[in-house]
């Protein structure tokens, strides 16, 4: 099982994402302006602020020569994990439905917050036990949005992955939606770092089984 | 060159901020009277921000050296030594007058100065720290100040990828018209990858990279526009810009161009601009650099010269490089979408020159410009009278005695309120609300946030979940308490230097390294000067106690208004240490109910200077009890070596607010409550302050253990949901809390 985590200029939390997916699999860099996605099993577009984020945040790079190529990889059913700035980016490239504004409260929030695991059968969350995972996020758009009908049909078909437990939706989103997933179930975005949640000494270690699960759907794909 | 027609006068090096005799003397060093370029050159160079005029003779005094200390004062930035090959570089500066002024900016960029500090050496940045300054929560100013600075910081710190690991604020009247912004870096760094700024190899071609060249940050030198101009409202802003996603690329691009050993040498930009950095790298490597302003990209075609030189214009870097490797270097930088254009040449004159296409604009002996600047003695003259004006009583006169110490007993009875009062003061409440807003944990290394323990805790190597006999990690801490410090220049300087080995020795760290930044009103004038001396003093003394010597630093002076009087003298004291398991890295709450709770260390409260002395309007002392550094030294080594043990369940050093506010920010921070008994009711014994004094819990036998090395004294047992002392505090943790949080409502 092999991790391409994508590198733009701006990205921050990548080395991360790639120090976490290498604890249940290889990993490595996928540079921005290369289209070659060097045959890995599975994405993950990184935490940070790509190309400075100046303009919308992921509104530049869903044009990077890179993510043309992750696009594809996408429609073809390759697992897709946009972490924070990654979720972003995915949503601008409509990979996944709505949009993140800016969080309620106008500032930066870091928090470590409690995640009710809503699908637990999903390509992302399958080897995830207990109810509750408590992951670190931080960002300043992070504000789950999408309009009344999009919302209603993510619930029928089980889009909505993640939420907040209550009292921990800092950010405003709507119906405390933290982690959604396309309809076909392979690209998944979440605001929550759950990178940053693979070692007790950080914090915890909740976030593995967001990157144990992948490894198993991919292998079970390929089974 | 310029006709004698146009050359500047006298009275424009004054304006510039030079004495009348330090022009005779560069009139001397360069011939003749110097040009435009020459003066504007000069007189950034020769300021008390470049020059350290005032301050240079006593920094000589301070301990630089040490079995640890890789990289000492004089660099970019310090570094220490702390083991596997590697170094940890750091270091502390200021940004408090452009922070004034426009406080996102100047916060924002104040970081992204000391950031490049550390990458310009080798090292990859890991984490910022920054210790604030502003007038009374209750100033509408102060706060505006607050939230924007601190805005500021988080916009660069989270935007870059380096986390934002700890910090300090404190809220004082002397504050009101000058906050001080300081902030501090660090970096890691292969200790054989580290890069000096020297320029050598004549022939070798300087290289500038990074952002354009603009007329942001022209400072005093506007006056030379003007002048030359003809009009007044043509000044430029003098406050800076900061870009951290350019910064991001500078910085990746820096560290991948040394990776593949490309540089001879490189500096960043900062005060003074290409000036500064030129000049600098000239000096260290004795060589002279030919710099040709026509080659630097820049914002504005129109620019003149001199402003190109003086230009603080952020996110830039400059090289040295063989010519043979130029072409290698752009090409990383176009990679990494940074423009780079070799701008000079490293030659063997001895002297600064500046061309623009072939014509010589400026020419100046290197070492005239960096060593010649005179230094000046201070002459120090301790006040006869009081300095300070006493703050305003903020408690209600039923908590609040007499001078005459007359209500004192009624007083005590009510150490409910005191203690309530003490927890919702500016200076003592969570700093939650602050430090939410920082990356904290970016980079993955960050084993302890903030609030979690006295000092944040980084891992040395990426966490990789394998199994390991040990995880090294280092800590790091910055303080300083300015009202102590006004009270008693020494004493109080001496307790900063040992509050940050304290925080460390809570979390099982031994200091290597220590960075100051001193932060003072007027130097020429005499209690001032005082000040600075005695601190200076102070600091020295501290730092050689503990082993811990001064690797770089910045001073900051003239921080006074003309109506708002000095500021506190303010040493910001940032100090590192290693320990040799992050596992076992106390925490500052308590953790189990029934753990016995100890209060460790030469502990000898006053009131005097302290939090609660403040609420009550007192005006500062003169002078402060004297500080036994050795016991204190002692108690420190104590408390590390439990820790280290892992005999110890949390330890926590007593500072503001004293004892009874240590153990409840441990109850606090452990979500479990406490039970005490104290040898009496006095209100010193609760709320005065000191050095030297632990909170620690553990099992009864662990705690004891400590007492060969200094006092122990067992004070009570976690226990229950509420904090309670003696029959005079009894208080729930929610009562705790709600006060503890007070904060909040200035950031909602």
């Amino acid at each position: 099982m092999r991790f391409g985590v994508l590198q733009f200029p701006g990205s921050c939390d990548e080395v991360d994402a790639l120090h976490a997916a290498r604890r249940v699999g290889d990993a490595e860099l996928l540079w921005h302006g290369e289209r070659d996605l060097k045959g890995v099993d599975a994405i993950v577009v990184p935490g940070g602020f790509s190309y400075g984020d100046y303009l919308r945040a992921g509104a530049i790079a869903r044009f990077s020569p890179v993510m043309e190529s992750v696009i594809a990889f996408a429609e073809d059913g390759g697992l897709v994990l946009g972490i924070c700035n990654g979720f972003q980016v995915l949503c601008e490239a409509h990979l996944l439905p709505g949009a993140l504004l800016p969080n309620t409260n106008l500032r930066f929030t870091f928090r470590q917050v409690d995640l009710e695991v809503v699908q637990k059968d999903t390509a992302f969350t399958g080897a995830c036990e207990g109810e509750l995972l408590s992951i670190p996020a931080k960002h300043s758009w992070g504000r789950y949005y999408a309009d009344e009908p999009t919302l209603a049909a993510m619930s029928d078909n089980g889009q909505v992955v993640l939420r907040y437990a209550p009292g921990h939706n800092f950010n405003g989103s709507s119906d405390d939606i933290a982690g959604v997933r396309n309809e076909q179930g392979n690209v998944f975005g979440l605001m929550p770092h759950p990178e940053h949640a693979v070692d007790e000494l950080t914090g915890s270690t909740d976030g593995l089984c967001i990157f144990a699960s992948m490894r198993l759907a991919a292998e079970g794909a390929r089974a | 060159m310029p006709e004698a027609a146009t050359l500047p006068t006298v009275e424009d090096a004054v304006a510039l901020g030079l004495t009348r005799a330090e022009y005779d003397l560069i009139c001397e060093k360069q011939g003749g009277p110097p040009n435009q370029v020459e003066l504007a050159m000069y007189s950034l160079l020769w300021s008390e921000h470049c020059a350290y005029k005032h301050s240079k003779k006593l920094l000589r005094t301070l301990p630089t050296e040490g079995p640890s200390v890789v990289m000492g004062p004089g660099e970019n930035a310090g570094a220490v030594d702390i083991g596997g090959g590697l170094v940890c570089a750091f270091k502390v500066e200021s940004h408090n007058h452009p922070s004034a002024v426009e406080p996102f900016q100047g916060a924002a960029t104040g970081v992204g100065g000391i950031l490049r500090d550390i990458f310009a050496i080798g090292a990859r940045p890991i984490a910022v720290l920054d210790s604030l300054r502003f007038g009374e929560t209750t100033s509408q100013r102060s706060r505006y100040l607050l939230d924007r600075a601190v805005a500021g910081i988080g916009h660069y710190g989270n935007s870059i990828g380096v986390p934002t690991i700890g910090g300090e604020v404190y809220f004082e009247g002397p504050y009101e018209q000058n906050c001080l912004v300081n902030a501090m870096a660090l970096g890691i760094a292969r200790r054989e990858d580290l890069v000096t700024s020297a320029a050598v190899g004549v022939g070798n071609v300087v290289l500038l990279f990074g952002a354009s060249t603009g007329r942001d940050g022209i400072g005093g030198a506007s006056v030379l526009a003007s002048a030359e101009l003809g009009e007044d409202d043509d000044k430029r802003p003098t406050v800076q810009v900061g870009d951290p996603f350019e910064e991001k690329k500078l910085m990746e691009c820096s560290l991948e161009l040394l990776q593949r050993a490309l540089l001879v040498s490189l500096q960043d930009l900062g005060a003074a601009g290409l000036t500064s950095s030129a000049s600098e790298m000239a000096s260290k490597g004795k060589v002279g650099i030919d710099i040709d302003v026509a080659q630097v990209p820049l914002r504005e075609a129109d620019m003149e010269p001199f402003e190109i030189m003086v230009s603080e214009s952020q996110e830039r870097m400059l090289c040295v490089v063989e010519p043979t490797d130029v072409d290698a270097v752009l090409e990383l930088c176009e990679k990494w979408e940074v423009s780079g254009a070799p701008i000079g040449t490293v030659t063997d004159t001895g002297q600064m020159r500046v061309f623009k296409e072939g014509a010589l604009l400026g020419s100046m002996p290197v070492r005239a410009l960096v060593d010649d600047c005179p230094l000046y003695d201070l002459q120090p003259g301790k006040p006869t009278g009081t300095t300070y004006p006493a703050p305003q009583a903020l408690l209600p006169p039923q908590i609040n005695p007499r001078r005459d110490g007359s209500g004192e007993e009624t007083v005590a009875q009510s150490a409910n309120e005191l203690l309530l009062a003490l927890l919702c003061s500016a200076n003592v409440a969570s700093r939650r609300p602050l430090f939410e807003q920082y990356d904290a944990i970016v980079q993955s290394r960050t084993i302890r946030r903030p609030e979690q323990a006295d000092a944040a805790v980084l891992a040395v190597q990426p966490l990789d979940g394998g199994e390991h006999e040990a995880v090294p990690a280092i800590a790091v801490s910055i303080d300083c308490n300015g009202r102590r410090v006004a009270a008693d220049p020494y004493t109080g300087t001496v307790a900063a230097v040992l509050e940050c080995a304290s925080n460390l020795a809570c979390v099982g760290a031994e200091p290597l390294g220590t960075t100051n930044n001193l932060n003072f009103a007027n130097p020429e004038k005499p209690h001032i000067a005082w000040q600075l001396t005695e601190s200076v003093r102070g600091l020295g003394d501290a730092c050689r106690a503990l082993a811990a010597p001064i690797v770089g630093g910045n001073v900051s002076l003239y921080n006074e208004g003309a109506t708002a009087g000095p500021i506190y003298p303010t040493p910001v004291i940032g100090m590192v240490g290693a320990l040799p398991d992050a596992r076992r890295a106390a925490p500052l709450g308590f953790v189990r109910e029934g753990d016995t709770i100890a209060l460790v260390g030469p502990f000898a409260p006053s009131l005097d200077a302290s939090e609660l002395a403040k609420l009550w309007g007192h005006e500062l002392p003169d002078g402060l009890p004297a500080v036994d550094i050795a016991a204190v030294a002692s108690a420190q080594a104590a408390v590390r070596a439990a820790v280290r043990s892992g005999a110890v369940a949390s330890a926590h050093d007593v500072a503001e607010g004293g004892l009874a506010v240590a153990l409840a920010e441990c109850c606090l921070a452990g979500g479990v409550g406490a039970r005490v008994a104290l040898e009496d009711d006095a209100l010193e014994r609760l709320f005065g302050e000191c050095s030297g004094g632990f909170v620690v819990s553990g099992e009864e036998r662990a705690l004891m253990d400590m007492s060969e090395q200094t006092t122990v004294r067992i004070l009570g047992a976690v226990e229950g949901r509420s904090l309670r002392i003696n029959g005079q505090i009894d208080l729930s943790l929610e009562e705790l809390a709600e006060a503890h949080s007070a904060l909040a409502e200035l950031f909602a």
